[in-house]
């Protein structure tokens, strides 16, 4: 008996039918693209993008040669040197980051003592030459006085969870 | 104006044939072109919209010029010859496919007498036509010189003569109720209202007719023909630019041609669905008779792109199965039930 409920079944095409109703239901459901140069979907603060070097109010830069992140770096990405300046203070003379090296694990970041060095949420920028992959402490600085106050709003949104 | 009329009337007799039946097949020919054009462009909108997608909409408004935007890619893509290909036959087959699909619109009936042959053997005509289409594919399977274009058109080929086999039996038990080969006879037979249509008396056969155009056309899901997770796209692998361009336009003018086919055998053809309906058939009087046509071919269109969106494609022992064991034998039986309701003059279809 039930061999000839399904025999008939398939032969009524029954489930096909019921998976056009299926597809038939979506054909009027709303739409979910997101279409991207005119619309962009939600992005984490603590979204891990272009890196930047902060400064502080005043104009300083917070990085203090520390080296703590050229240590930590997994891909070995950052480069640092440093010099002592003629008010004392230990800065660095270079700070070099290697795009093709860094796998934006943002370990850079959490070990700053001085929240300098930051992953921006930041992620469509490209470069058109391999020789361009370096970015040194000058454009570095220029991206984090570019987006300084993304940067901080995203640090006190996450500030409770760190 | 009197002028060119004067002209037209100093032109010998058979020139004038030849220039009146060009202007008809252009007046044909040119609009099927053009909804081949946009028909791609309606399946990958509606089948994004069954995915919750939006689909193209970046040329023009909402994406409406996308299928020129396709063309003049194509067009202005390079045909690749591969390596010790038959460059006659690779370049003849296309050729083969087109040719075939757009000369069964010969016969294709748009109103009462409108066509461009009136020939009493019109479906026959159709039949010898579409089946020239396989030669195509198989050449072209055969002249890429590659194994993934082979077994495309080695499936396409014995695909299509199995599902040509049912839809013969289709195409024998309208012309049994019908008792005409002429397409237009065959029209004018199903006149009355849209339940004197034959589709439903040959309900079975109709169903049977439309799913087994969708396995002559190579359509979703019967496209192990192209396959492309198995055998990248099948007998035109090699092809590219306005030859591969071809090819795809002989699918989608396959496509409505089928279904212009279905429409005349099993749903009326140019005939009013409000025919016979009291105000309602009064009403809709005025609508000239090709767009009735028009608007039931998009109908069974959007059922091709509604099918390709839903189901998974077959497996190749399930679509001979299907083919050979299940709708010939139905087919078969159904011949013989509608050959007595012939018989016996059935009312309201067969009187």
């Amino acid at each position: 008996m039930t061999r000839i409920a399904q025999y008939l079944k398939s032969l009524l095409l029954l489930e096909l039918l019921a998976g056009l109703g299926v597809t038939l239901r979506h054909l009027f459901k709303p739409k979910v693209t997101v279409q991207f140069p005119d619309e962009t979907t939600p992005v984490s603060p603590r979204f891990r993008g272009l890196h930047a070097l902060r400064r502080y109010p005043n104009g300083e830069e917070r990085c203090i040669a520390c080296k703590l992140c050229e240590a930590v770096c997994p891909a070995l990405a950052i480069t640092i040197e440093s010099e002592p300046r003629t008010d004392g203070t230990r800065r660095t003379t270079r700070y070099d980051i290697d795009m093709f090296k860094c796998i934006y694990c943002g370990f850079c970041e959490e070990a700053c003592p001085v929240d300098s060095i930051v992953l921006t949420r930041f992620n469509h920028f490209h470069m058109e030459e391999a020789t361009q992959r370096v970015y040194d402490k000058k454009s570095l600085l220029e991206i984090g006085d570019r987006m300084e106050a993304q940067i901080a709003d995203d640090r006190a949104a996450d500030a409770a969870y760190r | 104006m009197e002028q060119l009329l004067s002209m037209w009337q100093a032109l010998p007799e058979g020139m004038r044939l030849v220039i009146w039946n060009l202007v008809k097949i252009g007046m044909v020919l040119g609009p099927v072109l053009l909804s081949v054009a946009w028909l791609t462009f309606a399946e990958r909108k509606v089948i994004g919209y069954m995915q919750l997608r939006i689909g193209p909409n970046r040329v023009g408004p909402r994406g409406w010029l996308q299928p020129i935007a396709d063309a003049l890619k194509l067009l202005t893509k390079e045909v690749v010859v591969p390596l010790r290909a038959n460059r006659f036959l690779f370049y003849l087959a296309p050729v083969l496919v087109i040719g075939p699909s757009l000369a069964a619109w010969a016969v294709v009936p748009f109103g009462d007498g409108m066509a461009i042959a009136d020939i009493d053997v019109g479906l026959l005509y159709v039949l010898a036509i579409t089946s020239m289409g396989v030669y195509g594919v198989i050449l072209a399977g055969w002249a890429s010189n590659s194994r993934y274009a082979f077994l495309g058109a080695m499936r396409s080929a014995a695909q299509i003569v199995a599902y040509e086999i049912a839809m013969g039996f289709a195409i024998v038990v309208v012309l049994i109720g019908a008792g005409s080969l002429n397409l237009q006879k065959i029209v004018l037979a199903q006149s009355g209202s849209f339940l004197t249509w034959y589709w439903l008396p040959m309900l079975p056969v109709a169903v049977i007719y439309f799913v087994s155009a969708v396995a002559e056309t190579n359509r979703a899901p019967f496209d192990v023909a192209e396959g492309e997770s198995e055998i990248v796209a099948g007998f035109h692998v090699e092809y590219s630019g306005m030859a591969f361009a071809v090819f795809f336009l002989a699918e989608y003018a396959n496509m409505i041609l089928v279904s212009a086919l279905a429409v005349i055998m099993f749903l009326g053809g140019w005939l009013s669905p409000f025919d016979g309906i009291p105000v309602l058939g009064s009403l809709f009087a005025w609508v000239p008779s090709p767009l009735w046509l028009i608007l039931k071919v998009a109908a069974l269109l959007f059922c091709f792109l509604w099918f390709r969106a839903t189901f998974p494609r077959y497996r190749y022992d399930q679509i001979m199965r299907l083919g050979w064991k299940v709708f010939i034998p139905i087919t078969i039986v159904w011949l013989v039930v509608v050959a007595t309701a012939v018989y016996y003059r059935l009312p309201p279809w067969f009187d």
